[in-house]
């Protein structure tokens, strides 16, 4: 076999896109691995990583990046409306006041002004923690490690709703846990599902070492746990001794109707984790966010930050610090709220227009996103195939179940748009739906065709009528949305 | 040599092009070439003029790049390319034409009717469902016609599957095949040049189809090379993917499908651009050949035709 020559100096031409040809310094660069080299680093990889997947939709993903294509596939906050000068003069301020100390490690818990900030965002929604109950972390996505860090063992349990935060599941198996959903509707985690579920649990002698919700604004379905069933959850929590984790980045982005009270306050802070995040009111690339938990949680989530990154950014922390001094945080939020109920409600009347009668979604009171359900013999994964060829992207619903659920659905985020292309990126999916409603009456024979005969074969007959939305049934457990297309408003 | 890499573009399969085409300047570049890499867009004519490669090695997947539609182009701009030309490319990127070709050759393929979309909008083709599926027996496999890496194949193992997944197919080609199911082995015969690199069997860790994601994690798909068969089996089995590679036009390289039945192989696919990636097959029938991936790269580069010889 042939030895690779290596170059001692060599000129290479890499991608050649519009940049003048400037000589790089030959880089050493690994040759990829061949199969031996997969076989030894694959017996290597601890058991943990196994039961990560990547998403086959990632691939088709990164065609939605492409600059032609609308995107309602993403989950960004606006963040083009944040005031550049503010941004200047607070980042002007640390530098010349306190340099040394904005670039100097900091606390594993965080610094107290930045818990300042923390509580003042909480006071907001009703919530009073003790300070010491607050850990600062790195964006709310860390806040669910952290937690999964220190209460799941590989086999434990966790329950969530279905659909789910799609980012969550990858971090309850990356510590081996056994995932189980429960299904929702228009308010929520059905919490009678829930009951038989952990009554099922219990027969087998096993019980969950944590129930995660998005109960306000859920990312993907969009829906907001009722009063009651929040009042259910934390009963039953306390009741069987369960932990409860509340992931609540959205709480503040309501558009109308009434704030309900969350998961923490309900409970008081014995068996409810709250997680929160700067992400969706302040800024998602600040990576900030926290986790109030019971004392000795917290002190096993300390040690697990400390073992994880040390501790948050400082210069993310004096930044908070900044702009929470200016007094103008919820001016801010404020603003953004007026910008997402006008997106949404474009959405929402551009989902009225365009998408097929046999089609629902939910209307949410406010957050990034709303979830739309088709009949079910329409695959949203392959339907997105179809609709990057009319330049729009989605993101299949497939992605927030773990045991191939949702395939009829879709999440779509209004946020990350403006209302231009809100219309129009709707206008194309619902062609592309309709393109393939047609196709499928075509393909079985539309009501007023003769249909094909009935055969003496196999089991299964086809002479089923097409199927209507009141045939999805308890058993596909989508979410039942708010409102179905066509009724009046309101 | 001054190498030109066409890779990426705008097909469903532009992730895994860009792998295949990362790993393939990587190999250029170790083989001491001058490398031109170019995720392929409206500007690729006025780069090639411009910047005037001696080779181009084409390593684009899917509509675009393995249909032909490239290769015409560095045709018609005197481009010596790697791999098949333009009219093996289309012949093998379209299943049905690609089974019509090897049916004339006499290669085993499983039956099949092919459809477009007209047939069922303004034909009553749907009509036609009951006896198709009388013909081919169940369970069906549905696909594109033009499409890999999987996506979009379902399979219907009873007459009411059968108009989602063909609304599935639809998703991601205006034509699709039903074919009948051939329980049995999944092998896959690399052809380098003219002759055929061991034969690669594809073992899926769980489930038991080989679907897309199964094809691009690691560790989720077990690879034997060479796959253990009797001499009779592989004599025929290399056979018939010779056959289909003389019988499609192929020249350069490319990869040939297959199940092996109890008794006989019967040809799924032929692959004008397969895969280079860390899990392709095409590289790990090379190794077990004895070719390091940038001796597999040298070879194919060495192939690559003079302009007009296609």
């Amino acid at each position: 076999m042939r030895k690779p020559n290596l170059p001692s100096a060599r000129v290479s031409i890499r991608h050649t896109c519009g940049m003048s040809e400037v000589p790089q310094p030959p880089q050493r660069r690994r040759a990829h691995t061949n199969t031996r080299d997969l076989e030894r680093y694959a017996g290597l990889f601890a058991e943990r990583t196994k039961v990560m997947r990547s998403s086959a939709m990632r691939d088709l993903m990164a065609i939605t990046a492409r600059p032609e294509v609308i995107s309602l596939a993403g989950g960004l906050p606006d963040t083009s409306t944040f005031p550049p000068q503010s941004f200047a003069a607070q980042m002007t301020r640390i530098a010349q006041e306190s340099a040394a100390d904005a670039l100097q490690y900091g606390p594993t818990e965080g610094f107290e002004e930045t818990k300042d900030c923390i509580l003042e965002v909480m006071a907001a929604e009703g919530m009073l923690p003790d300070p010491d109950d607050v850990i600062v972390t790195t964006g709310g996505q860390q806040a669910i490690d952290l937690v999964t860090k220190t209460l799941v063992d590989p086999g434990d349990v966790v329950i969530c709703e279905a659909p789910t935060y799609p980012g969550a599941v990858p971090v309850f198996c990356s510590y081996e846990a056994e995932v189980i959903q429960v299904a929702c509707d228009g308010d929520g985690m059905k919490i009678d599902e829930l009951e038989g579920l952990l009554d099922r649990l219990r027969s087998e002698g096993r019980r969950p070492k944590f129930i995660y919700s998005v109960p306000t604004f859920q990312n993907p379905a969009g829906v907001t746990m009722s009063f009651e069933r929040r009042a259910r959850l934390v009963e039953l929590a306390r009741l069987h001794e369960l932990l409860v984790v509340e992931d609540s980045p959205y709480g503040l982005l309501r558009f109308g109707g009434e704030a309900l009270p969350p998961l923490y306050q309900l409970d008081g802070g014995d068996f409810v984790i709250y997680l929160g995040t700067f992400s969706k009111i302040l800024s998602p690339g600040i990576r900030l966010g926290w986790a109030v938990a019971p004392p000795p949680v917290m002190e096993k989530i300390v040690l697990g930050k400390q073992a994880a990154d040390l501790c948050s950014s400082t210069l993310t922390q004096y930044f908070v610090r900044e702009y929470f001094a200016e007094g103008r945080w919820r001016q801010y939020i404020e603003d953004l709220v007026e910008i997402y109920r006008r997106r949404r409600d474009t959405m929402l009347a551009a989902l009225e227009e365009h998408f097929p009668a046999e089609a629902t979604w939910t209307e949410p009171d406010g957050g990034l996103f709303i979830w739309a359900t088709l009949p079910d013999y329409i695959d949203t994964s392959d339907l997105l195939a179809k609709a990057l060829r009319a330049d729009v992207a989605f993101v299949p619903g497939q992605a927030a179940y773990i045991d191939g659920r949702g395939g009829s659905s879709m999440r779509l985020n209004f946020s990350g748009v403006d209302e231009d292309e809100i219309r129009e990126g709707i206008r194309r999916i619902g062609k592309t739906i309709a393109d393939q409603v047609d196709l499928y009456d075509a393909l079985i024979g539309r009501p007023g065709i003769p249909g094909r005969e009935a055969e003496d074969m196999a089991a299964g007959s086809r002479s089923n009528p097409p199927r209507s939305i009141s045939d999805s049934s308890a058993a596909d457990s989508t979410v039942v949305p708010f409102r179905k297309a066509g009724e009046g408003p309101g | 040599m001054r190498v030109a890499v066409l890779k990426g573009g705008r097909s469903l399969e532009r992730g895994v092009s860009l792998r295949s085409g990362a790993r393939v300047e990587d190999a250029l570049e170790r083989l001491g070439h001058e490398v031109l890499a170019i995720d392929v867009g409206s500007d690729l004519v006025k780069r090639l003029l411009s910047d005037r490669p001696d080779v181009a090695f084409v390593a684009m997947h899917g509509v675009g790049g393995e249909d032909g539609t490239a290769q015409e182009l560095l045709e018609i701009l005197g481009i010596p390319f790697t791999g098949p030309g333009a009219a093996a490319c289309a012949r093998c990127m379209d299943k049905s034409q690609a089974k019509h070709s090897m049916r004339e050759a006499g290669v085993p393929t499983p039956d099949w009717f092919a459809f477009n979309q007209a047939a069922f909008r303004e034909l009553g083709a749907a009509d036609a469902l009951a006896q198709l599926e009388r013909g081919l027996g169940f369970p069906l496999v549905v696909k594109p016609s033009r499409g890999g890496s999987s996506l979009g194949i379902k399979f219907a193992s009873a007459p009411t599957e059968v108009p989602g997944a063909l609304v599935s197919a639809f998703s991601y080609d205006d034509r699709v095949v039903l074919e009948r199911f051939v329980d049995g082995r999944e092998l896959a015969v690399s052809v380098l040049g003219d002759e055929a690199l061991p034969v690669v069997e594809a073992l899926p860790a769980e489930g038991d189809r080989y679907d897309f994601e199964a094809r691009y994690e690691i560790g989720r798909t077990r690879f034997v090379c060479p796959a253990e068969l009797s001499v009779e089996a592989e004599r025929s089995v290399v056979e018939a993917a010779l056959a289909t590679y003389r019988a499609l036009g192929c020249t350069g390289f490319a990869r040939v499908d297959l199940i092996l039945g109890a008794e006989d192989p019967w040809v799924l696919e032929a692959n004008a651009i397969p895969g280079l990636t860390d899990t392709s097959l095409l590289p790990q029938a090379a190794e077990a050949a004895g070719l390091s991936f940038e001796d597999l790269v040298e070879r194919i580069v060495e192939l690559a035709s003079p302009v007009g010889t296609h």
